[in-house]
This record gives structure tokens, sequence and C-alpha cells, in this order.
């Protein structure tokens, strides 16, 4: 288990304990290069995914998140089939799977049934040809459990600024896309009657989600992209109605649950994505389960208000 | 090519699961449920590893763990898993909700095999997990018998709720009006899945649940307006591409069998949407 034994060296390294001075433990935590970098990479994937993931949910495209990180499979095989490094082959997998989805099973074009059967066969066929890139390849990958679980602690300087640079390049396209890209998550029919085109709007916001995608599992890992693309922006979303409000409280749950998952896995010998997803997890039940009981008895206040998405935009009308 | 043993298990484990993807699948495609039935494939690995953990059989966990999350998604789902898909303004699926409670099932996945993998005692257990998930090509006689008897009884369930669950799906509103047990179908519908998955990821692995349950199902749909047509062509088109996908697989070498069964379902689905958007022209 490379993992586990690179989970215990750090620990043996540090010996780490953890005392009742959290301050201590905090400025001990920071003494250690390794750890900032952690702390520094996890932050700008929180943004980055906390913003991204926003739209996702509002969109209700968790499945074409999930198909997405998934393309890690046949991008990491595949690179390792042609000789060039890893992280290229997600990525342009990545975004060749958001175009593939966008425009096989864009807004307006097919029922709900039929899309979802959509991104289920690119999936599968993703999936499909990862495994013939690995049988043709012939050897092992490498790096197959930092790709599943993802390196927090292994995170150098220079995959520190690669990160930034594609956060940054990310978020000016979801800030060039944002206005038309809300109008037509809210409101698809009245977006295209507006003259937004919705088609290559949803497109692009899918190959943006597929770079964010692709940047949240250096991370957290291929298997664990949801704790920071999807609960935090559930969670928030399930908090109050108001657009901004939310994408505020979506970066600031995920720095939060970044933050404390880190801590926590440095004095742990778990991984860090497991730390990650369960306070993320936890965080989301108990706001559906604190929304669900004010909105039962009645209490107004947050659930009380409308909710940001009434109901889904009706699909295969503008077709 | 059938004088071969690993071949004969190959084929009667997934000629039977390849129908009850293909027959359970007209159904997930019709109530837009792709994303659950995969949710199901992920949870098979942490579950069998938290039967190991627990010390209980794997195979039972695993059944045990699929099928009552299964029930719980369609419980969860209030409204979404009441509703059917395709039709203009009705639920989609709750997405989100999925999503989030697989990913912290594949995060216990996770700390279980870090648990595992520190103790001496667990790499066993570990084993143990993973010769449960293994290739088709690697099916002993008795898996492949079970396989079968499962996949024959996954497609009979199917098949006695067929007419109830089809109007529950298309018209739920009507349906429950006529006293149709909507919700209860739902869920019961979703368990049903939930045995499926189970024994879909442990015989052939997961990609192929996603594939056999999506592709064929989505093609019957393009083709046949009929529904009982269409589900007997889900069935039969999963069935051919299990066959082809497992005879094109012996045949060139290097070629997983997994990819060869997925290429050809996806490849027919691929033709019926090309046929049908020739015949609307």
């Amino acid at each position: 288990m490379p993992t586990t034994t690179r989970t215990l060296m750090t620990a043996d390294l540090a010996n780490p304990q953890l005392s009742w001075n959290l301050a201590r433990d905090a400025s001990e935590v920071l003494e250690y290069h390794f750890m900032v970098n952690a702390l520094v990479a996890g932050s700008i994937v929180a943004v980055m995914a906390g913003l991204l993931g926003w739209f996702m949910v509002l969109r209700r495209e968790a499945f074409a998140g999930h198909t997405l990180s998934l393309m890690a499979f046949p991008g990491a095989s595949g690179a390792a089939l042609i000789g060039v490094p890893a992280t290229w082959g997600y990525f342009a997998f990545c975004a060749a799977g958001g175009v593939a989805i966008g425009r096989l099973s864009g807004p307006g074009r097919r029922s709900l049934s039929e899309q979802s059967a959509l991104i289920g066969c690119v999936q599968a066929l993703a999936l499909a040809s990862g495994y013939l890139f690995l049988s043709l390849y012939g050897g092992v990958l490498g790096d197959l459990e930092n790709l599943l679980f993802g390196t927090v602690v292994g995170i150098s300087d220079s995959q520190v600024l690669v990160l930034a640079a594609v956060a940054v390049g990310t978020l000016a396209g979801l800030l060039a896309l944002g206005r038309p890209l809300l109008f037509a998550s809210v409101d698809a029919d009245v977006a295209s009657a507006r003259g937004v085109p919705a088609r290559r709007v949803s497109v692009l916001f899918l190959v943006l989600l597929g770079l964010a995608v692709a940047e949240t599992s250096q991370v957290t890992g291929v298997l664990l992209v949801f704790a920071l693309l999807l609960m935090p922006a559930a969670s928030a979303q399930a908090i109050t109605a108001r657009p901004g409000l939310s994408l505020l409280l979506t970066v600031a749950l995920g720095l939060a649950v970044v933050w404390v998952g880190l801590g926590v896995a440095y004095f742990s010998v778990y991984p860090a994505g497991f730390f990650i997803t369960t306070i993320s997890f936890g965080v989301y039940v108990a706001v559906r389960v604190v929304v669900g009981v004010r909105s039962r008895h009645g209490a107004g206040g947050m659930a009380g208000r409308a909710p940001l998405v009434e109901s889904p935009p009706p699909q295969g009308v503008i077709a | 090519m059938l004088s071969q043993e690993f071949m004969r298990n190959a084929l009667l484990a997934g000629t039977f699961i390849a129908l009850a993807c293909g027959v359970s699948g007209w159904f997930v495609v019709l109530r837009g449920q792709v994303f659950a039935g995969d949710a199901l494939s992920h949870v098979a690995f942490p579950a069998a590893l938290a039967a190991a953990a627990a010390g209980i059989d794997e195979r039972i966990g695993l059944f045990a763990a699929t099928i009552a999350v299964g029930a719980g998604m369609g419980l969860l789902g209030r409204r979404s898993f009441a509703g059917g898909g395709g039709t203009a303004g009705s639920q989609p699926a709750d997405d989100t909700a999925i999503g989030a409670i697989f990913t912290f099932i594949l995060a216990l996945g996770v700390f279980f095999l870090t648990l595992f993998s520190m103790s001496s005692a667990g790499s066993s257990g570990i084993q143990a997990a993973r010769t449960l998930f293994g290739s088709i090509f690697g099916l002993g006689a008795g898996e492949a018998r079970l396989a079968a008897v499962v996949g024959l009884g996954a497609v009979v369930g199917t098949l006695a709720i067929a007419r109830p669950l089809l109007f529950a799906s298309i018209s739920p509103e009507v349906a429950g009006a006529r006293g149709v047990p909507t919700r209860l179908l739902g869920v019961g519908f979703l368990a049903l899945l939930g045995v499926v998955a189970a024994e879909a990821t442990q015989a052939v692995g997961a990609l192929l649940l996603l594939g056999l349950l999506t592709a064929p199902a989505a093609a019957a749909h393009r083709i046949a307006g009929n529904p009982f047509a269409g589900i007997a062509l889900a069935g039969l088109l999963g069935v051919g591409a299990m066959w082809g996908g497992l005879a094109l697989s012996y045949a060139v070498p290097g070629l997983p069998p997994s990819s060869a069964i997925v290429a050809l379902a996806v490849g027919t689905y691929a033709a019926s949407t090309i046929l049908s958007v020739r015949s609307t022209l």
C-alpha cells in the first residue's frame, strides 16, 4: 500500500501529538513545508471546486461531474500508453469528456431519461477505453493509489503553481460565462428566448467543470472529488436562496472543510481524503436535517423562502 | 472456444447478467436513474471491505449493503424517485443526494482500506474482498451458476412488477390515484437494482454493469415503441453485446472482454440513434 506507507512515514517523521493547545498544534503543522503546500493547494482547490460545483448543483449535473472525474482513468492509462505525463492525459480527457457530454446531451435537445442514459454511455465507454489502454500498455499504473485517493502530503512547489494557474484560468472562464450561465441554469427557456446560446454555454461550462474536476482530484483523489465539488455547494444552496450569499458560503464551507480535514489528517494515520469527505458529508447532513426540521415546523426562516430553482427547467420544449 | 471451461463459465454468467441488466435497465433509463445504478456499483467494494472488517461473509455483506443503499435512496428521494423521467416538467432524480451519499461510502472504503493495510490480520480481509471482484474470464463454475441464478431471479422479479412499475413510471399521479403503491414500487425497484448491482459488480465488474444497464436499454427505447417489446429488445441486445464481446476478446489478444462488450453495447446505441434520426427525416 503506497498510500499507507507514505502516511506512516510522515507520521514517523513528524511524530505528531495532538495537545490541548490548538494554537501550538496549528503552528506545529505550519512548520512543515509539505503541510504548507498541502494547505495552499487545498485552499486553491476548495475555492475553485466550490464555485464550479455551485453551478453543477444548481444545474443538477452531478452525474456529469462524476463521469468527468472518472476520465482520470482513461486519461492516466492513455498517457502511460503514449508516454506523456499522466496529468496531461487527465486534463485532455476531462476537457474532451465535457465537450462530449455537453454536445450529446445539451439542454432542450433530449428528455431527462435519455440525458442520463447518454452520460452513462459516455462513462462506460471512457472506462472501457481506459481498460483497453491499460491492456495495450501492459504495465501497472504507478500512481494508481494516488490517482484514486489523492496526494495531499506530497505536493511540490511546482504542482502548487500549476494548480494555481489552472484555477485562475478556470475561474476567469467562469467569470466570463457567469451571467448567461446563471440565467440559463435558472430558467433555460426564458434564457433561450432572450438570445442566450444555452447549448454553447452548457458545453463551455462542462469543459470548465472537467478542468475543475481534474484539479480537485489532485488533492482529494478521483473517488472523493464530490467532497469539495458537490457537498459544500449543496449545503450552501440548502441554507440560503440568495445566489451571492450562497456562493460565498460555498467557498467558506469548502475552505473550512479542507483546513480542518488536513489538520486532523496530520495528526492521524488515515488519508486526508477520508477526513475531508467525512467532515463535508457531516455538514451536508446536518444542514439537510436542520432545514428539513425547520420547514416541517413551518418556522419560516431559511427554508421558508422560495428555493433558488422552483422547478427544474422543462426539457425538450425548445427543441 | 467453447471447449475452454473459463469461456463456458463466462458465457453462462454473462448471459444471465446481461439479461438482468437489460431488463431492469429498460426501467432504469425510463425513470432516469442511471446515476443511482452507477452509485450502487460504487457501494459494492466498500461494502465488502466493511463486511470483512465486521467479520461477516463478504458476499452477504455486499448484497445487504447494496440492497439497503438502493432502498435508502428510494426512501430519501421523496418526490424525486416517485416521478418518472422523460415527461416535461417531471422531477429529475435527486442526483445531489446520490452523489453525496456514495462519495461518503467511498470515503469509508478508503478508511477500511487504510485500517486493513495497517494490521497484519487485515490484509486477508483485503484479499478476500479483492478476490470477490474478479474478471469475467476468472469465474469458477460455482460462481457462474450463482450469477446465473441471481440474474434470472432479478429478471423474474422485474417482470413481476413490470406492469404497475411502468404505470407508476410514466404517470405517477394517475397511478397513485388508481391505488398503485408508487412509492413502494420505487423503493422495491431500487432494492432489486441493488441485487443486480451486487451480483454484476462482483462477477463481471462495475464497468460492465454500467454499460449493460445503460446502452442496450437506451437503444431499445429508441427502437421499440411498445414497452414490452422494448424490455425484450433491451435484454436481447444486452445478451448479444455480451456474446459478441466475449467472442471478440477471445479472438483478439490484448482486447479486454469488458472493453469489447461495452464497445459493442454502446455501438448498438449509437447505431439506433443514427437509424432513428434517419427515419424521422
